[in-house]
């Protein structure tokens, strides 16, 4: 897969997905969603984030409920990667089924809110471009990578039907 | 080695002798269950995309739950697109309006000892109370299991949780849950089964049993199990299933950690506002409330409405404090009709809202405005998750939340149904 490349923004530990998607949005999809994302922790999120950026997060990234449009309104909004010590997993499910890149990695609290990092999945690490610091990450298991280099879910079952 | 119930399940929906953790496998799935939010609206445009229907109607079960009744003309919309795929697929366990999904399943004996059920929703976990295992995911993973009967899964670690000794009165397993995560985190449990057994899970009711496997997600994990016995066979029975014990843990097999309680140690206690793992005794808040909400696959069955009738009795709803109570199924509110329990309810000043997920996720009848602190037996205090966020929410058994609707503040139960502390 080919390395993934953007600036970043920061989030601690245990952010839930009814902070990145309010209940009262799911009503709506995920592309109207996207203004509204990170309300519920960051309400100035949605207007800054910017397409290609990269979300760094802490333990236990996206708990809470299995709402999908977590993981496709961060997508509509430009988000390509998210980079956390680690994830929950229905939210790490959620990313492999959408075909946007989690990433697992134990040191991801080094990486500073701003800094350029390049996401290397094939090759299982996180580089900050700013500091040139390398970073170990999980690479992924191939039957899941499989899923994640398709686009999708949707991409991969449509290219197993093939 | 030996395998635990979880690993024996999955290895036997992956067509295998065995497994280990961490291998990542493609599985068979037993039944799945999609409800009205992650289900059809989100899933038919992707089968539509991959030019599919249901693989298996038959093992599919829908639920309308999370926009019932309608509150608005897009609610409407959500739930006329969920019964038209009932009717478009042929699916016969369609449930609108009758309960919440995860109460559903287990009330309506949908599941078994051994089966291998994912559902589109995050509670999902609470069905492992049958001795099955029970995998919560989002509505693209459930896309794939309708469109196919397969999905993909890493073998987990077990992590099991014995608990002996005898649960004190006015002491619940939702206070029993709650302890567990305050003192492991919210992430304490990631990626892990947790596997309940011990004395005091053996002379548990499901009803109780099932708040333990509910709240399962909430630590982290990928699910809860209690293996099945002669409780869960009875109670299958009841309902008119022939059932038998299923799978159970080898007494060789690899446990990642043992978690060991005395139940006879427990006391009330509730989460405080924003973190579910902030848990500390009832009897140590000092806090106003304005709500008491008693709701949600998590705390209104009937065993939880028969509760609050408890505390209630004879007493009346504090000036200044709303008593929701919207019960989790439509059997758990005849049942509380026939017996009493309901008037109970009502003559204390309860204001009695629809059967549905309501105010827990913020979407339905009850939710909080700014300033609102709310008692709640729901599993989530996330700010903002129950409507406003500026709201607060403490989470507690079904007794608490009625004692602090009493007195107008967080209280220990004990205090109003005569149980010394």
């Amino acid at each position: 897969m080919t390395p993934i490349e953007g600036r970043v923004w920061k989030f601690g530990d245990d952010i839930d997905t009814d902070a990145i998607v309010p209940g009262k949005y799911l009503i709506y999809e995920a592309s109207e969603i996207a203004g509204h994302i990170m309300e519920g922790i960051r309400p100035e999120f949605a207007g800054l984030v910017e397409p290609g950026d990269i979300i760094v997060g802490g333990e236990n990234f996206g708990t809470g409920s299995s709402r999908d449009p977590a993981v496709k309104a961060l997508q509509a909004a430009g988000i390509q990667a998210i980079v956390a010590k680690s994830f929950a997993r229905i939210f790490f499910r959620n990313c492999i089924n959408a075909g946007l890149a989690p990433i697992e990695c134990a040191e991801a609290g080094k990486i500073e809110e701003g800094q350029q990092v390049r996401v290397d999945l094939a090759g299982g690490e996180v580089t900050v471009i700013d500091t040139g610091a390398v970073l170990e990450a999980v690479p992924l298991p191939d039957e899941i990578a499989g899923i994640l280099e398709a686009g999708g879910l949707v991409e991969y079952l449509g290219r197993e039907q093939r | 080695m030996g395998q635990t119930v979880s690993q024996k399940i999955i290895a036997r929906a992956g067509g295998r002798e065995e497994v280990v953790p961490d291998e990542v496998l493609w599985v068979d799935v037993d039944l799945a269950m999609i409800h009205d939010s992650g289900g059809p609206r989100r899933i038919w445009p992707m089968l539509t995309e991959l030019g599919v229907g249901v693989f298996a109607p038959d093992r599919l079960v829908l639920v309308a739950d999370h926009y019932v009744p309608a509150q608005n003309v897009g609610a409407a919309q959500i739930l006329e697109t969920t019964r038209a795929f009932a009717v478009e697929f042929g699916i016969e366990r369609f449930h609108e309006a009758q309960g919440i999904a995860h109460t559903l399943m287990v009330e309506k004996a949908y599941l078994r000892p051994g089966m291998l059920y994912v559902g589109g929703d995050s509670h999902t976990c609470t069905g492992g109370v049958l001795g099955c295992l029970a995998l919560g995911m989002g509505s693209t993973d459930l896309f794939g299991v309708v469109a196919t009967g397969r999905t993909w899964l890493r073998v987990p670690h077990t992590i099991r949780v014995e608990i002996d000794g005898e649960v004190p009165a006015g002491v619940t397993a939702k206070d029993l849950i709650l302890t567990i995560i305050g003192d492991r985190g919210m992430a304490g449990g990631l990626y892990r089964v947790l596997e309940f057994g011990g004395s005091a899970i053996a002379a548990m009711s499901v009803e109780e049993r099932s708040v333990l496997t509910n709240m399962c997600v909430e630590i982290g994990a990928k699910t809860g199990i209690v293996p099945s016995d002669a409780v869960t066979v009875a109670y299958l029975e009841e309902r008119g299933v022939e059932a038998e014990i299923g799978p159970a843990s080898d007494a060789d097999c690899d446990y990642l950690a043992t978690w060991r309680y005395d139940a006879s140690e427990l006391e009330p206690v509730v989460a405080r506002p924003h973190r579910h793992d902030d848990v500390v005794p009832a009897g140590e808040v000092d806090a106003r409330v304005t709500r008491a909400y008693i709701g949600a696959c998590t705390g209104a069955k009937y065993t939880d409405l028969a509760m609050a009738a408890e505390v209630l009795r004879g007493r009346s709803v504090a000036p200044g404090v709303l008593l929701q109570v919207a019960p989790a199924s439509r059997a758990a509110l005849a049942e509380a009709l026939a017996d009493g329990t309901v008037a109970t309810l009502v003559e204390a000043g309860a204001h009695i809202l629809s059967t549905g997920c309501g105010a827990c996720p913020g979407i339905g009848s009850g939710v909080l405005g700014p300033g609102e602190v709310c008692i709640s037996t729901t599993s989530r205090n996330a700010r903002g998750r129950m409507g406003s966020l500026d709201s607060e929410v403490y989470l507690a058994s079904a007794y608490s939340v009625a004692a602090a609707a009493i007195t107008g503040k967080i209280t220990d139960p004990r205090e109003l149904i005569g149980v010394t502390a």
